[in-house]
């Protein structure tokens, strides 16, 4: 170990990473040491870009590189739809479907009493800023359907009342699912949720 | 049919490795106090969700002195598949599962294997609170109907967020009423689970010749009646918040259910009943448990009763014995003595359980012959 602090420190932060626990840390930085040259050096380039200029968006949440990210900055996305999710990962998955057009609202997390997150914690306010300032005709509620989730999503519905269009995402049986794989819950759920052939 | 043929222990409590064969019959358990007995027992209850019969923690169950963390390992066998299924704590962290390989979390342990029992500790359910009742009744519900461990899970947390409102005196009404939707669609779920597992019991007990007395049930609220509706339960909690405030916590829910319990031939409630008596109630209840859920999932579960052999007369035992064989369970029975189980004959397999210097030790036996 002598001589290579640097590099165990480095492995030690890298081991802290989700996903990653000291072997495979060791591992990958390994592997970067040996292609120095065209992974260590540019990773160290570019991590210290995002780290000067990654930044919350200050109206939705969106993690980005300017002040006002580049869904709220477009003019194309203001169709008077906000989607409210959970956290920027959710976000990013919806984009990644690409079948969204409007705009969202992360609220980074859920209500949770025990944990000391209430809706002043979460952007709610905000987001009621949002509806009138983005003349906003639909809210789709996109939260994860666990009971901090839902529990988060009836409070939002209960807040904003009947000003606004409130909608949620269909629970039901997954593309490509095999029934036999389901459990009771998404089997009722979708169930309720059928509709006509 | 439904049957363990592999159970390996290591590191859980008494027992550092014992690795234990069986075919469907059930199996006797003899040895002295302390041997390690009900340890076996435990560690069969484990593969059902819950925190098994004993209700202990990860850490509780590792052996001492090595503290390493503990595994048990089983091949279940469910209508003729096998499930390897491991269980494992590491240094007395929670409990993972692992189904043919794959990490999967305890409720799935639910969809594959049935457990009940009956322990010692249950002899004063009777006369005792309503929570020993409540949680009796919960896991024969369970045993029918999986999902309600969810369901019940979720109830309690959003029971607890709840209360937490309520002790920190917050008086955001749109957070109470998010949080008790929640708790009003989860309650009338569990209610109507357990009302549905109370008719199960009490139809297998009233169709079946048994020498066991039919135990009649009902659910009781500790004030007024539990509401069938989802708008009904949810009105009554906002009107309860005042009050709940006071208390600190919620006084309405299925948490506050009680189970009443008649012995039906002679129109006595349980806990005015005999010690025997309600002893044989619960027994009775348990074996109309199993014969139902024989008849809903096309296999018996396994039944783990702890020190039951030992108090019943002869009669009472024998058809115990006759029951459980009839059924086709692979029941689980311990005793001091391989006697009680000599009526079982070569119907049951047993494991001799003997101790030195704190480490459990077994020994198979191909019948109670012995
Ligand atoms: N974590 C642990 N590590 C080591 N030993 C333990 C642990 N937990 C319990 N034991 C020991 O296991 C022993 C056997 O317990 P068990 O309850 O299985 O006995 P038993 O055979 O059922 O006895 P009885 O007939 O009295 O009911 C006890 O002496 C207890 O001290
Ligand atoms: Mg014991």
């Amino acid at each position: 170990m002598s001589g290579a602090k640097d590099i165990h420190d480095l492995i030690d932060l890298m081991a802290k990473l989700p996903g990653l626990g000291p072997r495979s840390a060791r591992r990958t930085v390994l592997h970067m040491v040996r292609k120095k040259s065209y992974l260590l050096a540019p990773l160290a380039d570019l991590m210290q870009q995002v780290a000067a200029s990654a930044r919350e968006c200050l109206n939705c949440g969106n993690i980005g590189t300017t002040d006002i990210c580049d869904i709220c900055d477009s003019e194309k996305r203001a169709n008077g739809e906000i989607c409210v999710v959970e956290d920027v990962a959710d976000l990013w998955a919806m984009e990644r479907a690409g079948v969204f057009h409007g705009r969202y609202h992360v609220l980074g997390g859920t209500l949770s009493a025990l944990d000391a997150i209430g809706p002043d914690e979460l952007r709610v306010p905000k987001l009621r800023d949002r509806i009138a300032s983005e003349s906003i005709s639909e809210v789709i509620l996109a939260l994860n359907t666990t009971i901090d989730g839902q529990t988060t999503a009836h409070y939002i519905a209960d807040e904003l009342g009947s000003d606004v269009n409130i909608t949620t995402l269909a629970k039901g049986v997954p593309i490509g699912g095999e029934l036999d794989y389901l459990d009771d819950g998404t089997i009722s759920a979708a169930l309720r949720a059928r509709k006509a052939f | 049919m439904l049957h363990l043929s592999t159970l390996v222990l290591s590191h859980f409590r008494s027992h550092k490795l014992a690795r234990l064969t069986f075919d469907q019959r059930p199996v006797a358990i003899y040895g002295n106090n302390g041997s390690g007995k009900t340890n076996i027992l435990e560690a069969v209850s484990l593969f059902s969700p819950g925190r098994g019969m004993r209700r202990a923690s990860a850490l509780d169950m590792t052996r001492r002195p090595e503290s390493l963390g503990w595994q048990l390992q089983s091949d279940l066998v469910r209508n003729e598949r096998i499930h390897q299924t491991k269980i494992t704590s590491d240094k007395g962290a929670a409990r993972r599962v692992l189904i043919d390989d794959k990490p999967v979390s305890q409720l799935a342990l639910g969809e594959i294997s049935r457990v009940i029992w009956l322990v010692p500790a249950m002899d004063r359910l009777w006369i005792e609170g309503a929570e020993g009742r409540r949680r009796f009744l919960d896991r024969i519900t369970l045993s029918f109907f999986p999902s309600h461990a969810e369901a019940s899970l979720n109830y309690e947390k959003a029971m607890r967020e709840r209360n937490k409102l309520l002790k920190e005196q917050i008086r955001d009404a749109h957070w109470y009423r998010a949080i008790e939707l929640q708790m009003a669609q989860t309650s009338i779920e569990i209610h109507t689970a357990r009302m549905r597992a109370l008719d199960l019991i009490q139809n297998a007990q009233d169709t079946a010749t048994t020498e066991f007395p039919a135990a009649q049930l009902t659910l009781e609220q500790s004030e007024g009646d539990m509401p069938t509706l989802v708008d009904d339960l949810k009105s009554a909690l906002e009107e309860s918040r005042f009050r709940d405030m006071a208390a600190g916590r919620t006084l309405v829910g299925p948490h506050r259910t009680d189970m009443i319990g008649v012995f039906q031939r002679k129109g006595v409630l349980a806990k005015d009943c005999s010690t025997g008596e309600q002893k044989a109630l619960l027994i009775s209840m348990i074996l109309a448990n199993a014969r139902a859920l024989k008849d809903q999932i096309g296999a018996a579960p396994l039944v783990l009763l702890d020190e039951v052999s030992a108090h019943l007369d002869n009669q009472r035992r024998a058809a115990l014995y006759q029951e459980i064989c009839d059924l086709g369970a692979q029941a689980w029975m311990t005793g001091t003595e391989i006697d009680v189980f000599h009526e079982l004959g070569d119907r049951a397999q047993a494991i001799h359980v003997t101790d030195a210097d704190g480490l459990s030790h077994c020994t198979q036996h191909e019948s109670c012959l012995i």
